[in-house]
């Protein structure tokens, strides 16, 4: 057992432009063998021409029970870090290595089908996120009475306002249990009541020992749950450090 | 990977869970319901009988009864192809933000729809008696042969279609023209007897006809033929294995390509 509950280490991550595909069928067949081999150069060294960096060297490590914000610009790299962490995808270079079971909570009730009960999409969603059937029917409750949609749980999904969708799918993965929690941005929504109780169970997640990866534009936020935060500025680490120090620089540098 | 028991358990439960959604989800809204996806080979089965029967007076014994025995495999496979190529289309949000073995979305596509051409059985059975045939006990084994074979080919098709998909957008098109072909191609609407001299075998290079034509064999004369389903069979292992070989090796980037 390593005390790393995440370790990235000189991670570079480019997307390959996939224009050239995107670009139609005449294109595809009268430019066929540049095509193949500029796809090929932007597969094999990812800072070819043909691709779009989105990380440039970026290493840092996070401790097992520690809660790491991640500021910056709108594409800054922000959520190309947590796809990484969350593993749907893989770096072009370097090693991300992560240990422990992940939740992610990135876009609450992304897996939810509108024309299915609250109910059926609990469900739907807790075995997308790696519960069992048996563990979600036993959580079932639990969930239903922490989203606090009451009777509005056998509606379809569609009539929910996004509010309300927001907290079933913060439910939801509340209650996954894991060791991981990745969080994107979503704290903004649902009321100010749900928010406080959103609050409530992060710090219940990190008085467990969950290692909390907390995405998002509220410095104050950051502050609040994270112990430490990296700042990406221009697909780079900037700076890592003590939460309150690096939310400082930052609004220092955005005037 | 590794295929550990903890991730044969998950994945059955994606499967089955999923397959639950693509089944609730289709009737949820509709009150005609489980009739939507008989009448559909039946009404391509009135079409073809009026186009080839009544006008044209093509020489197939029993036609409506053979035209169904071949159209409900087909609606089998195109509507699971056509469904395959955008699922990892439209579930994107899926794909981008969580990790789940994507290729559950595929099987459990094939199952809802193999669970509706089983359900559309007893309308084959009904025109059977209808032309005074009856079902005989080689439909069981059969089945099962054909069935099987045929979700192994495609599953195959539809896990190749749907991640090349992510990657050149035109194969929807292309798709939907090359089953226009394949159908055409494939002695549905048509049988080998009426075929010229010389041209009956070369149908048999398309890796379909000899599914079809084990089907139309089974139902019509209630007997399983062995060359054939073999055929059949080893096809439907040969489209699997290329079809998950496609998939793994794009995998892991699905979810850049969304």
């Amino acid at each position: 057992m390593t005390d790393w509950a995440i370790e990235f280490d000189d991670v570079w991550k480019s997307y390959p432009s996939y224009s050239h595909v995107k670009g139609g069928l005449k294109h595809f067949i009268f430019n066929l063998p540049s095509v193949v081999r500029r796809s090929r150069l932007a597969n094999e060294n990812g800072n070819g021409n043909a691709a779009l960096s989105a990380l440039k060297g970026v290493s840092f490590n996070v401790k097992r029970g520690e809660a790491t914000g991640i500021i910056g610009r709108n594409g800054a790299g922000k959520s190309t870090v947590l796809g990484l962490i969350a593993g749907v995808m893989r770096p072009t270079s370097g090693r991300v290595k992560v240990n422990g079971r992940i939740a992610p909570l990135l876009e609450l009730g992304a897996g939810f089908h509108p024309d299915l009960s609250g109910l059926e999409n609990i469900v739907l969603n807790g075995v997308i996120l790696g519960l069992s059937k048996a563990q979600v029917r036993r959580r079932m409750d639990e969930i239903v009475e922490f989203s606090g949609l009451a009777d509005m749980i056998y509606q379809p999904v569609r009539t929910y306002s996004t509010g309300m969708s927001a907290r079933l799918g913060f439910s939801v993965v509340a209650h996954l249990d894991p060791e991981l929690l990745l969080i994107d941005e979503v704290l903004g929504v649902g009321d100010i009541d749900f928010q406080k109780r959103s609050l409530d169970k992060i710090r219940d997640f990190k008085k467990k020992g969950t290692t909390i990866v907390f995405v998002s534009h509220s410095l104050s936020d950051v502050n609040m749950i994270c112990d430490t935060a990296i700042w990406l500025k221009g697909h780079e680490l900037s700076m890592k450090g003590a939460s309150e120090v690096v939310t400082r620089a930052y609004i220092d540098e955005s005037g | 990977m590794k295929l550990t028991n903890q991730r044969i358990e998950r994945l059955k439960d994606l499967i089955v869970e999923l397959t639950k959604k693509e089944m609730k989800v289709r009737y949820k809204r509709s009150y005609l319901g489980y009739l939507w996806s008989v009448l559909n080979p039946l009404t391509l089965a009135l079409i073809f009988f009026f186009a080839f029967k009544v006008v044209m007076k093509v020489g197939i014994e029993d036609y409506p009864l053979f035209l169904i025995a071949g159209l409900f495999p087909w609606q089998f496979l195109s509507n699971s192809v056509n469904a395959g190529v955008m699922a990892f289309v439209s579930n994107a949000s899926l794909i981008k933000k969580t990790s789940f073995p994507r290729e559950a979305i595929i099987y459990s596509i094939i199952l809802s729809e193999l669970i509706h051409f089983i359900l559309s059985l007893p309308v084959i059975v009904v025109f059977l008696l209808i032309y005074g045939g009856f079902p005989t006990w080689w439909w069981l084994p059969g089945l099962v042969v054909l069935v099987v074979a045929q979700s192994l080919l495609i599953s195959g098709i539809a896990l190749a279609v749907a991640s090349v998909n992510l990657f050149f957008r035109d194969l929807e098109r292309i798709v939907s023209i090359l089953l226009n072909l394949l159908f055409y191609a494939t002695p549905i609407v048509y049988s080998m007897r009426i075929m010229p001299e010389g041209t009956g075998k070369m149908m048999l290079i398309n890796p379909l006809a000899p599914l079809i034509l084990s089907y139309q064999q089974l139902f019509l004369e209630g007997t399983l033929n062995m060359e054939y389903s073999a055929i059949a069979a080893l096809w439907g292992i040969i489209f699997f294995l290329s079809g998950r070989l496609v998939y793994a090796r794009l995998e892991w980037r699905l979810a850049e390509a969304l």
